[in-house]
């Protein structure tokens, strides 16, 4: 048996990469790539939980995780295509048209 | 099957794992046969609705035909583009063919012969089939090549488009099975007329007939693959085994959509009902002949399609899927739901 | 023992092929990392008697989100990118940062306790299969969030539409 507390601390490793290369990283595409490794890293918790706690609302907020990723990544990549389309560019840091 | 104690000498664990390894070898090579003479079926009845002979000249009829391409592919020289992307060109064939092939696990060709009888059976055939769409893309993105490109442009956003109808349209099997394990899927079937599931649920059939042919991209829905406009599309580029590999991965997955529409629609292995009533004497035909009979009607079935229907422009083939198929299916759910609640008051029937 | 082995595996797996996925300078590469990590998070998921979830995570992310990303990296034919640099140049802050927020993930896991057990251990689940086990548990006790959801997909289908629709002259 494994404890639970080694699926916490992946979990928690995972979420931390992800936070590292959204902060880090220009490319859009990366970021949103970044944003799908953080959710991942929640899910192992929830579904780790789960099961540890017998109660299965961990496995079905994951479900609704699932189906709002995609969202997020169907909206998000629409966000890319637009911006490529207008400025020919997917680093976050070419678009400055704001800056004074 | 698995002894209880250990016979000769050897653990049950693995006697298990032997049994199992044995069972992989038998699909394998039955797959890999049907394979290798689904190309030559392919091209004799073709040729035939063409009023052309096909391959008559190596050996009678030429039934060697397939064997001698497969040397001659073999031995081929292998050519690797310059400026491709090395390690994902190496990568996609294998990884179509591993997804194809994956499928084959959860299929039961006959009552009780399947190498992993999984409660998920029906999902985890989603999900490989969604992921034999990476072979394509990869390969047409490595090779560097403007049309490889297109085809597997086409193919990533076919494949996701029908995607969806495929599922929507086995819920309705899913919804009457109560049940997503394939065998139950099958023997839950015997309760309705004529022993399928296509009776009741032909909208669902229909709806999954065409998305099965889009998504293991046949004509008239080759479009990644499109000879007068691509060359051949996504393995313009690929030469030698590697185009082999690909030929199978497509064959393999026409294998596993027309076994899953025999499974799910038309009864699996059983014999219908009112056929045994009349003629008593079929019972004693083992289950594993009718289910490769009703496979080979519909392998059939696709290169009838392929010599008849010319292809579809791209905008009609998402049109087709968006604007039709998805609505056609998602009532084919309210309509069973409802017959359901109806007939069963609710309950599992 | 061997479950160990497996975690060990597993977990080994999805660290390695999260960091290779997002240091790649080839966008192409960084997806097929992220593959990758799915299969070894559903793994898991298998491990922990979780196979619903487990073949939704690869139809819905391997299947679907990451096709979709594979196919915008094809659509802005994104090759690889050699004249940008790869990293911000205070990368090194973004790694303390995230190296905080790990430590404080880590120490709040000390303190945390195991509440009190539900009702589907095991032996429940296993006597009425996984998926008709969360699927009770969705379509009664969390209906309006599951309803919720579909809202959200809806907005989502007819936003994708909108922002990447060409304007029309």
């Amino acid at each position: 048996m494994i404890p639970l507390n080694w699926y916490m601390w992946l979990s928690g490793i995972v979420f931390c990469i992800g936070i590292f290369g959204f902060v880090t990283r220009r490319n859009i595409i990366i970021m949103l790539l970044s944003i799908e490794i953080m959710f991942n890293g929640v899910n192992i918790s929830l579904v780790a939980l789960s099961h540890y706690l017998e109660d299965l609302a961990g496995q079905v907020m994951v479900f609704f995780i699932i189906a709002v990723a995609a969202a997020e990544a169907a909206i998000g990549l629409a966000l890319v295509i637009l911006l490529f389309r207008n400025k020919e560019t997917i680093t976050v840091d070419d678009l400055n048209e704001l800056k004074g | 099957m698995i002894p209880e104690t250990a016979m000769f000498g050897i653990p049950q664990w693995l006697w298990a794992i032997g049994i199992i390894v044995v069972k992989i070898a038998i699909v394998l090579g039955a797959v890999m046969l049907h394979v290798a003479y689904a190309t030559y079926f392919e091209r004799k009845v073709i040729a035939r609705m063409q009023n052309r002979l096909g391959p008559m000249d190596v050996g009678p009829y030429g039934l060697l035909q397939p064997i001698a391409d497969g040397i001659k592919s073999f031995f081929k020289e292998d050519i690797i583009p310059t400026n491709s992307d090395k390690p994902l060109f190496y990568m996609a064939p294998i990884l179509g063919l591993m997804a194809a092939f994956s499928s084959l696990a959860v299929l039961p060709f006959f009552n009780g012969f399947v190498i992993a009888n999984i409660n998920i059976g029906l999902l985890f055939l989603f999900a490989m089939s969604s992921l034999a769409v990476y072979g394509v893309i990869l390969g047409g993105w490595s090779s560097n090549s403007k049309y490889s490109f297109l085809g597997g442009l086409r193919a990533s956003a076919q494949v996701i488009s029908y995607e969806v109808p495929l599922g929507l349209s086995l819920v309705g099997v899913m919804m009457m099975a109560g049940s997503l394990n394939i065998t139950e899927i099958v023997n839950a079937q015997s309760r309705y007329p004529g022993g399928m599931y296509i009776t009741a649920q032909w909208l669902g059939f229909f709806v999954f007939v065409i998305s099965a042919i889009a998504e293991t991209n046949r004509a008239p829905f080759d479009l990644p693959e499109a000879e007068q406009e691509l060359i051949a599309g996504f393995f313009t580029e690929y030469s030698g085994m590697r185009f082999a590999l690909f030929f199978m991965a497509e064959y393999t997955g026409m294998i596993v959509m027309s076994s899953l529409a025999v499974l799910c629609f038309l009864g699996g292995w059983t014999i219908p009902p009112f056929l045994l009533k009349m003629l008593p004497f079929l019972g004693a035909v083992p289950g594993v002949v009718w289910f490769m009979m009703k496979l080979y009607v519909c392998i059939f079935f696709y290169y009838w399609i392929r010599a008849t229907l010319p292809r579809y422009r791209y905008d009609q083939l998402m049109a087709i899927g968006w604007k039709v198929l998805i609505p056609l299916s998602l009532v084919n759910i309210v309509i069973t739901s409802i017959m359901k609640m109806w007939l069963h008051k609710g309950g599992t029937p | 023992m061997v479950n160990q082995i497996f975690f060990l595996y597993f977990s080994a797996v999805i660290v390695a092929s999260s960091l290779l996925a997002i240091t790649r300078r080839n966008v192409m590469h960084g997806v097929l990392f992220m593959l990758l990590l799915f299969f070894h998070i559903a793994g898991l998921y298998l491990f922990l008697n979780a196979e619903f979830i487990s073949a939704v995570q690869i139809i819905v992310y391997a299947g679907a989100i990451m096709v979709l990303f594979l196919f915008v990296i094809m659509l802005l034919n994104l090759r690889e990118d050699f004249s940008k640099k790869q990293f911000i140049g205070t990368w090194p802050i973004g790694l303390l940062v995230s190296c905080g927020v790990l430590m404080v993930i880590l120490v709040s896991m000390v303190v945390i306790t195991i509440g009190a057990k539900g009702v589907w251990g095991i032996e429940q689940i296993g006597r009425v299969t996984q998926t008709v086990a969360v699927g009770t548990v969705l379509y009664t006790k969390y209906l309006f969030p599951f309803e919720v959801a579909s809202l959200v997909l809806l907005v989502a289908i007819i936003g994708a539409i909108v922002l990447a629709k060409k304007r029309l002259n």
